[in-house]
């Protein structure tokens, strides 16, 4: 039987890279996303070129209320799912956010608040539906250390982080795998303003290292790989001096 | 639809197109527009958006039974581009250009609505798009009536010929015969040689003649690259007549008949990538021009005599036989001769004897492809294309105020 993935963000180049990966894995689609209707030549280029079953459902992360029945409102749409793919992140600009209440909202809810409630009913309804499958989570690396360059950013991703790992330890004995993934520059719309990039990897390179990773099982991914070390020596400099530096 | 505000643009796809057709100081990309939308298997409807390549065309279709029903010389170009240029392939004699087996398309204006045009809906605009050269606005989409095949493979017949007079006999009594045809000219053998040629003919395979079991097998990504731009001087007439030696005297027969998969068969280039590079980097110019089959043997003849004798070689030179004129206005092809050139460009005084042959094509009321062209100038241009009071007037009432420009739209006065 075939398994079916909800992609929860799926206009992003990452979801969209993650999805032709998934592909070759024989996955369904359901594509989850504001203004859904976008996504119909995606979608039916996929169908024509793969053959996998693809339903598009409107999707919007910071209608907070909605969150709660949206795996069954899926279920009832497009039928059953395995597995969870939490894409969707806002990252804003930094400055600007700093003197913005709305844009410090919209960065927090978007990245931590709805992606947490939304992960909250999804790992319910896998638990209830009792057949395994699992939730892959995108966070990022800016979540493994507070810098001024991105902090109301990094702050939320740190707490997705924390939580998919609770939730993690909450569903290993059920037998439902949750990945983190920790990126690091992606070329995609998102960073495509930022200036002084450095080791920018493709989405396509991404979601290989994603699809891989959660075949295998694992916890953690940062991706590309060397993000791991990166990150390690950042973690590791004394907050003393960190707090001087200007990262 | 972004591409119609602001200042003025150009949607470009792949840059396939030769001259400056596809440039302008602003541009919108189409190859974001990469995905397949609909497939009738039935009546071998594909509906495609805009920025895909034939290449992806091909591979999706090929394995269904279907293959393009027209196509150029690469399979690089976008789908968009192709209807921009109504571009013809070596079947032009038999089946015309590529608007002929085109449904429809989905047209964003300068006024940033979408219209869907075809043959009986905004049927104007329609055949204004089709060799418009992207100058009615941006192709989002277009259905294309593919071409049900029994095999990947080619019947290919390749006849040598001595001289010119007997390349335009052989095509005389080969036209009816055969879909496709093209024939590859020696640009450097003068006197009683001239144009001496290897004319090559060719047919779908059908599935009894196709190889056994790779009969609906699509091509393979990539191939040798040309890994950087050759010197100047790697190109001369003598390396150049060397290669055009060798090529004609690869077979020894008067005639010959093979059996080929379709991808050496229509995109030989294709398969090493940046050929362009061993040009130099200062490149080359890509002419090709039509005149018509009355008075044209003569006026050809003399072209080949004088580029011959001028010794700017041609890499490639191909030269066939064009069929009925398409119903576009800015449409190029018209029953003649059309002959196609690679020109190197270090020698000066290229250009302007490439000029003054326009000049003679204008007598001859022929006329040049804009797909190709880089050096056309206003006055020469205007006497080419009849219809072109006609395609001025839907420009204007489309896109009254210029948004959709080129740098050649601009030298030729089309904008």
């Amino acid at each position: 039987m075939r398994k079916r993935a909800l992609i929860l963000g799926a206009k992003s180049a990452i979801a969209q890279a993650i999805v032709l990966r998934l592909a070759d894995e024989e996955y369904d689609f359901v594509l989850a996303a504001r203004d859904s209707a976008h996504l119909a030549p995606f979608a039916a280029d996929l169908k024509l070129q793969r053959g996998c079953s693809v339903e598009l459902v409107e999707f919007d992360a910071l209608d907070l209320a909605s969150l709660e029945m949206f795996p069954q409102r899926v279920e009832e749409q497009c039928g059953a799912f395995d597995l969870g793919v939490l894409v969707f992140g806002y990252l804003g600009e930094q400055r600007g956010t700093e003197q913005n209440t709305e844009e410090m909202l919209k960065v927090l809810n978007s990245n931590f608040t709805a992606a947490a409630v939304v992960l909250g009913h999804l790992a319910n309804y896998l638990e209830q539906r009792d057949k395994g499958g699992g939730i892959i989570g995108i966070s990022s690396v800016a979540g493994d250390r507070g810098r001024q360059s991105n902090f109301f950013y990094g702050a939320a991703k740190g707490g997705l982080t924390l939580f998919l790992q609770g939730l993690r330890n909450r569903l290993a004995p059920k037998g439902i795998h949750v990945l983190t993934v920790k990126p690091g520059f992606v070329d995609t719309p998102m960073t495509e303003e930022l200036e002084g990039l450095f080791l920018v990897a493709k989405p396509e390179k991404v979601a290989d290292d994603i699809a891989r990773a959660y075949k295998k099982k694992k916890d953690v991914l940062y991706t590309p790989f060397f993000w791991r070390w990166i990150m390690l020596i950042i973690r590791s400099i004394p907050e003393r001096v960190f707090k001087k530096l200007k990262l | 639809m972004r591409a119609s505000q602001g200042a003025p643009t150009l949607a470009q796809g792949n840059c396939r197109s030769y001259g400056d057709a596809c440039l302008y100081e602003r541009v919108v990309s189409t190859l974001p527009l990469h995905h397949l939308l609909e497939f009738d298997s039935d009546k071998g409807l594909l509906r495609a958006q805009a920025g895909c390549t034939l290449d992806k065309l091909i591979a999706y279709s090929l394995p269904r039974g279907f293959f393009l029903p027209v196509t150029p010389g690469t399979k690089f170009p976008t789908l968009g581009g192709c209807l921009a240029a109504d571009v013809h392939g070596k079947n032009h004699h038999a089946e015309g250009s590529i608007s002929a087996f085109v449904e429809d398309i989905d047209l964003v204006l300068a006024d940033g609505h979408q219209v869907t045009c075809s043959r009986l809906e905004h049927a104007d605009l329609f055949w204004a798009t089709m060799g418009g050269m992207g100058l009615t606005g941006l192709i989002y989409a277009a259905t294309l009536r593919m071409k049900k095949i029994e095999s990947a493979f080619m019947c290919t017949r390749t006849i040598k010929t001595e001289n010119f007079a007997e390349l335009c006999q052989a095509f005389a009594q080969t036209q009816d015969q055969y879909t496709y045809s093209v024939s590859w000219i020696d640009c450097l053998a003068t006197g009683k040689k001239l144009g001496r040629s290897m004319l090559m003919l060719g047919e779908h395979a059908t599935a009894t003649e196709a190889p056994g079991n790779t009969r609906f097998k699509a091509h393979a990504d990539g191939g040798p690259s040309v890994p950087f731009f050759l010197p100047d001087l790697a190109l001369n007439r003598f390396t150049m007549q060397a290669f055009n030696t060798l090529y004609y005297h690869r077979q020894f027969s008067r005639q010959r008949d093979t059996t080929i998969h379709y991808n050496p068969y229509f995109y030989p280039l294709d398969s090493v990538q940046h050929w362009n590079r061993i040009y130099g980097r200062r490149g080359f110019l890509q002419y090709q021009f039509v005149v018509p089959f009355a008075g044209g043997r003569e006026i050809m003849a003399d072209l080949l005599a004088r580029i011959a004798q001028r010794g700017t070689a041609s890499f490639l030179a191909v030269l066939k036989t064009l069929g009925a004129q398409g119903q576009g206005p800015l449409s190029f092809p018209m029953p003649g001769y059309t002959l196609a050139l690679d020109i190197p460009l270090h020698d000066p005084g290229i250009i302007p004897f490439l000029q003054e042959i326009n000049k003679e094509i204008v007598r001859t009321e022929g006329r040049i492809y804009l797909a190709k062209d880089a050096i056309l100038d206003r006055e020469d241009f205007e006497a080419m294309y009849p219809r072109l009071d006609e395609f001025k007037r839907i420009k204007r009432e489309v896109d009254p105020h210029n948004h959709f420009r080129s740098l050649q739209s601009d030298r030729l006065g089309l904008t």
